[in-house]
């Protein structure tokens, strides 16, 4: 008898496999794209909205310059993020919202705040420091990369 | 040379391919068929006990379910930690409502989800028994059922106990992410029962008879998504009945209840599919604990999942149902997909395995 090799017991089970795979992806349940769509843009729309009211407060109130009113609203929508993610409210808007609530900033502030929550109980050094950008750890790698690229892209333009 | 001499030559010799193995004894009479083992000395569950967190209470086996956690801590620190608790609840009550204390208990079962399966450890410290860890996934309950018969019926215990169980935030933080990452899951998804359950087995005049059971093969349809869980387990549940039918040369009619642990929805709906492809057909009298625990309106898409699943169902309902005497013989088959995160982001597809005991009053 041969030795069992797991390439081969995938080649001589792939009909099989193919075919459940296939029906198993046709029955399954599906999110439907216009309901999910609708629900990100009113609630990522809402998520701005605020955003902008805070801006305009902010300028409005301590008559500052346009740079420093968006830290502050920044600031402000990042603090509601991790207060409500804190007592548990974010993550059923977000099961509502989808992308609209993880797109702005406080899809980043929640992915940080929910790992510092959940991983507090095994310290603050190998618990909470370490596991603190597992959520948000690939965000800022693809985002340094992407921007790398787009910097290149714009240095090549602007040599001609 | 042999290495035991009863005396006789026995012609008893197995012939496999070219080569013959000499036995030293005729077949296993306690073996049927290919998968099938029976008991003989009829081992009965003789107590149960289990514990279930607020969410299960409010679903549809309300009036079943007699402990509930109000708090999912348990008044202890972390999670990880009133998961213990409640393996060590559970197994106390059990063994408290048996009537015995834990000297008279000649092993233990347990398994749960967590890696290294600290939970059952865990508990089994505090028992002073001999302990016996089991992985199984969410067929756990099957698997430490079918070892404690097989100890009990074969001589080597009295009185054997299994305990298992599963809890949402555990598993969590585990296979998926922190509890408040407000992730969209998909539809298909299913939902960790925060349970734990308890079941004390011997050679007592009262109780359950556990007669057969099949143990099952792992199969793996390739199934790579790790939220399709129902999807990735309904054939092994497929391959174990229908085993087990062929072996005891019944049909899914002959029982009062066939039920499964934690497909779900979905995966309950292409068991029964799977299952009329081979000419079997399930009918009013298939259950799977998994679709039945939750209730629409709880937001657990496809239904629960989990050691504490199937455990706590076959318990809280099953159990009780049968100690009434509403059902005499009951198909309990426990369905767990065996996959971990790692190697499912290694892109691998998840294998599953099911494990069955066949209940009868």
């Amino acid at each position: 008898m041969q030795m069992p090799s797991g390439e081969k017991f995938k080649q001589q089970n792939k009909e099989r496999n193919d075919k459940y795979t296939q029906y198993v992806e046709l029955v399954s349940p599906k999110q439907s794209t216009w309901k999910s769509l609708s629900s990100a843009f009113w609630i990522g729309g809402l998520i701005c909205v605020l955003g902008q009211v805070f801006f305009d407060l902010a300028r409005l109130m301590f008559k500052v310059s346009e740079d420093k009113a968006s830290t502050i609203a920044l600031i402000i929508l990042i603090f509601l993020t991790a207060l409500l993610t804190g007592i548990g409210i974010f993550d059923k808007i977000a099961y509502y919202g989808g992308g609209g609530s993880f797109l702005p900033i406080t899809g980043f502030a929640n992915a940080i705040s929910s790992a510092a929550v959940e991983f507090k109980a095994e310290g603050l050094i190998f618990g909470l420091s370490s596991k603190f950008y597992t959520i948000a750890g690939p965000v800022i790698v693809n985002g340094i990369l992407s921007s790398f690229i787009v910097g290149i892209i714009y240095f090549i333009i602007g040599l001609f | 040379m042999r290495l035991f001499d009863f005396g006789i030559e026995l012609d008893i010799n197995l012939t496999k391919g070219n080569k013959t193995i000499k036995r030293t004894k005729p077949k296993n009479a306690k073996q049927i068929g290919k998968q099938t083992i029976i008991f003989p000395n009829e081992p009965k569950i003789f107590s149960t006990h289990s514990i279930v967190s607020q969410k299960e209470k409010d679903g549809p086996f309300a009036g079943y379910f007699k402990d509930v956690l109000k708090d999912t801590k348990f008044n202890e620190k972390t999670f990880e930690k009133a998961e213990t608790k409640m393996f060590v609840y559970a197994l106390h009550n059990a063994i408290t409502n048996a009537g015995i204390t834990n000297k008279d208990i000649d092993v233990l079962f347990s398994g749960d989800l967590l890696a290294q399966i600290v939970s059952a450890s865990y508990c089994a410290r505090l028992f002073d028994v001999p302990f016996m860890g089991i992985y199984g996934a969410c067929s756990t309950m099957a698997e430490g059922l079918i070892f404690s018969a097989m100890t009990i019926d074969g001589g080597f215990a009295e009185i054997a106990a299994c305990v298992t169980g599963s809890h949402y935030a555990t598993a969590e933080r585990q296979y998926r992410g922190p509890l408040e990452l407000g992730a969209q899951k998909q539809k298909y998804s299913q939902h960790t029962v925060t349970a734990a359950a308890a079941a004390i087995v011997g050679l007592v005049k009262e109780g359950i008879k556990i007669t057969k059971a099949t143990i099952g093969k792992v199969e793996d349809y390739g199934i790579t998504d790790p939220a399709n869980m129902g999807a990735a387990m309904a054939p092994s549940a497929m391959g174990t009945l229908v085993q087990f039918f062929i072996d005891t040369d019944t049909k899914p009619d002959d029982y009062d209840l066939i039920a499964t642990g934690d497909l779900g929805k979905l995966g309950s709906d292409l068991l029964r599919q799977l299952m009329d492809e081979k000419g079997y057909h399930l009918g009013q009298n298939y259950m799977d604990c998994g679709a039945a625990i939750y209730d629409h309106e709880q937001y657990t898409s496809e239904g629960g999942s989990g050691c504490g699943c199937g455990a706590s169902v076959l318990d809280a309902y099953i159990l009780n149902k049968m100690n009434k005497g509403e059902y005499k013989k009951v198909i309990f088959a426990a369905t767990g997909a065996l996959l971990s995160t790692i190697i499912t982001q290694q892109g691998e597809s998840m294998p599953s395995v099911t494990h069955l005991v066949l209940l009868e009053k």
